[in-house]
């Protein structure tokens, strides 16, 4: 069921634009990840999802209702800012019962209300401090219980790990799931991190200048990328290019490889393929030739190794601590048809 | 300590004699068991501080400076914020021009704002009175209310409005339940600001008073009769007063650069 409908939206500022026609559906219980490099639009358009930006062109649909022309105030959106964003003038309690004291719910009700959201939050007890006394990732809960403590049936959250520091941020990513989980509500979550994006997301959507390139749950979007630009954003892959020289076959300097998909007759097609998907084994469908090692980078669970041909075609891909493989060393390589990505 | 240490040392006692000196002296004399405020002192005494105390004309222009001073500077400071809070918030055609004529009274002579209040409100009837010392007082106050309102809404604070907003604040609620509050530190130091340039300023208050007239005025009438350690008395507390509100800017603002 549709619970997010972005139609056609473009915002413009001045002659450039910050958002091409985008056009986006979430349904209601889903973790949407806007993914992109800075100025790639992602936070423009949470920022016309939460209405703090018009669009000029375009609507927005949120649960049915058309809210193109309503103010954040009168969206059932709430958003968790980048900074935070938290009153400095207010307590903790304050701040996490500020949404519910504007729609007028008495004090009593209230204050049950707020110990639930910072007991959910993981910081009961905390109601009478002052924002100043607390941590990055006690003020992240706080905002995160005043952001959700009025049900929103939104919420927005704008590169909320940013400030984090690494085993935190991780910390928070698994949080911010199981309160998803809890709430069943729909997050829409900006990042330009693909690993953030990948650990929570159950769509993805990668944004590149204004517009969006692919859509999609995590898994298809990292193994079978739509665009050239989201294999290479999601991870690290080997590019092949070449002539189309018969249908759904082009040449490429590491051979004649099976290009999938509707496949130009002509002209120049690329396939991809991940590093994990190449084989050193030369047990693979489809032969790569022969390539020399030319890097071969220890990271823990794995080599990372770049291999060069003698066609010049170079290779990215990953070995086994177990290989040991050292730089002049000859691999054959290998790798099954369906993991050819077309771009 | 080395000789060079030494010049600096007498030079910077020199400045600082030279800057205060004449406020000491002031003072100093404040406390003349004598009739006259010149040397020699003949002792220490308070007796010109009772009769300070006791001179109706300078309690009433004690409470006529209060007055002025603090509906003045509230006046300064209300309408400095929202007109900080408008340019800072919300997009509009010729703000730049908006900005600057907002900020050129400061530029203008207090003889000029105080000629030109006289003569357009003995044009339109009023004359003079404090209510003109007010206003005149606001046209030369407000402008620094609104700079130092305008230096704290930022784009900090522009997310935290917003996060009000988001959770179904209007923009009065905004205005008065989180901006103001927000900048609070501010608003003080620019109220406390405001009061002590309006408790000090002659020009204006002397141009467009007649019978309730304010400190400065007062002093300046009993200067006029002569040498008089009770003008020195009336001095020295203005200063203290002065000197109290100050502090209490500094606090203000050093708490806020704290936290």
């Amino acid at each position: 069921m549709t619970h997010l409908a972005v139609s056609n939206v473009t915002k413009l500022y001045g002659a450039s634009a910050a958002l091409r026609d985008v056009s986006l559906t979430v349904a209601a219980h889903d973790y949407v990840v806007l993914l992109g490099p800075s100025g790639s639009g992602k936070t423009t358009l949470l920022s016309v999802i939460g209405g703090f930006t018009e669009p000029t062109s375009g609507r927005i649909h949120i649960a049915g209702r058309d809210v193109t022309q309503s103010g954040p105030a009168k969206r059932p959106t709430t958003t968790v800012f980048q900074d935070y964003a938290l009153f400095p003038h207010m307590s903790v309690e304050k701040n996490v019962g500020y949404g519910l004291k504007l729609r007028r719910v008495p004090a009593p009700r209230r204050a049950e209300q707020v110990a639930r959201a910072l007991e959910m939050v993981g910081l009961p007890g905390f109601g009478g401090r002052g924002i100043h006394e607390l941590s990055g990732g006690q003020r992240q809960r706080v905002a995160l219980a005043r952001a959700l403590i009025v049900e929103p049936e939104i919420l927005l959250l704008d590169e909320p790990l940013g400030a984090l520091d690494l085993n935190l941020r991780r910390q928070m990513q698994d949080e911010l799931l199981a309160l998803q989980r809890r709430t069943g509500r729909c997050f829409v979550h900006v990042t330009h991190d693909q690993e953030e994006a990948m650990a929570l997301a159950s769509m993805i959507v990668v944004m590149n200048q204004g517009r969006i390139e692919d859509a999609g749950p995590p898994a298809r979007i990292y193994a079978r990328p739509a665009t050239r630009f989201t294999a290479n954003f999601m991870g690290e892959s080997t590019e092949f290019s070449g002539p189309v020289i018969a249908p759904g076959i082009i040449g490429t300097p590491a051979g004649k490889l099976p290009r999938a998909a509707s496949a130009p007759d002509a002209g120049d097609a690329t396939v991809i393929i991940r590093p994990e998907n190449i084989r050193a084994d030369g047990e693979g469908a489809v032969a790569l030739g022969q390539a020399r090692i030319t890097e071969a980078v220890f990271q823990g669970a794995h080599y990372r190794v770049f291999a060069a041909a003698e066609s010049g075609q170079v290779f990215n891909l990953r070995l086994p601590p177990a290989a040991a493989p050292a730089p002049g060393d000859t691999l054959t390589l290998s790798c099954e048809a369906q993991n050819l990505v077309p771009v | 300590m080395t000789r060079r240490n030494i010049a600096a040392a007498l030079y910077m006692a020199l400045c600082y004699a030279f800057i205060f000196l004449p406020v000491g002296v002031l003072v100093l004399f404040s406390f003349q068991a004598g009739n006259l405020p010149v040397p020699p002192l003949h002792g220490l005494s308070l007796r010109w501080y009772a009769a300070a105390f006791n001179d109706g004309r300078l309690v009433a222009a004690f409470a006529n400076s209060l007055l002025v001073g603090g509906v003045s500077a509230a006046l300064s400071v209300l309408i400095g914020f929202l007109a900080a809070f408008g340019l800072a918030r919300y997009e509009f055609p010729a703000k730049a021009l908006l900005r600057g004529l907002i900020m050129l009274p400061l530029a203008v002579s207090y003889l000029l704002v105080g000629m030109g209040l006289l003569v357009s409100s003995s044009a339109l009837g009023l004359g003079p009175s404090l209510m003109t010392v007010i206003i005149g007082h606001v046209v030369i106050n407000m402008p620094l209310a609104f700079a130092i309102c305008q230096a704290q809404l930022g784009e900090h604070q522009r997310r935290i409005e917003s996060a009000a907003r988001d959770l179904g604040a209007g923009t009065f609620q905004v205005l008065f339940g989180i901006t103001a509050p927000m900048i609070a530190p501010a608003l003080v130091a620019a109220f406390c600001l405001c009061f002590t340039l309006s408790w000090d300023e002659f020009l204006i208050a002397y141009l467009n008073t007649r019978f309730d007239v304010t400190l400065p005025v007062v002093i300046w009438d009993l200067l006029r009769g002569g040498l008089n350690p009770e003008t020195n008395a009336a001095g020295s507390f203005i200063f203290l007063f002065s000197i109290s509100v100050i502090l209490a800017v500094e606090i203000f603002l050093l708490r806020k650069r704290r936290s």
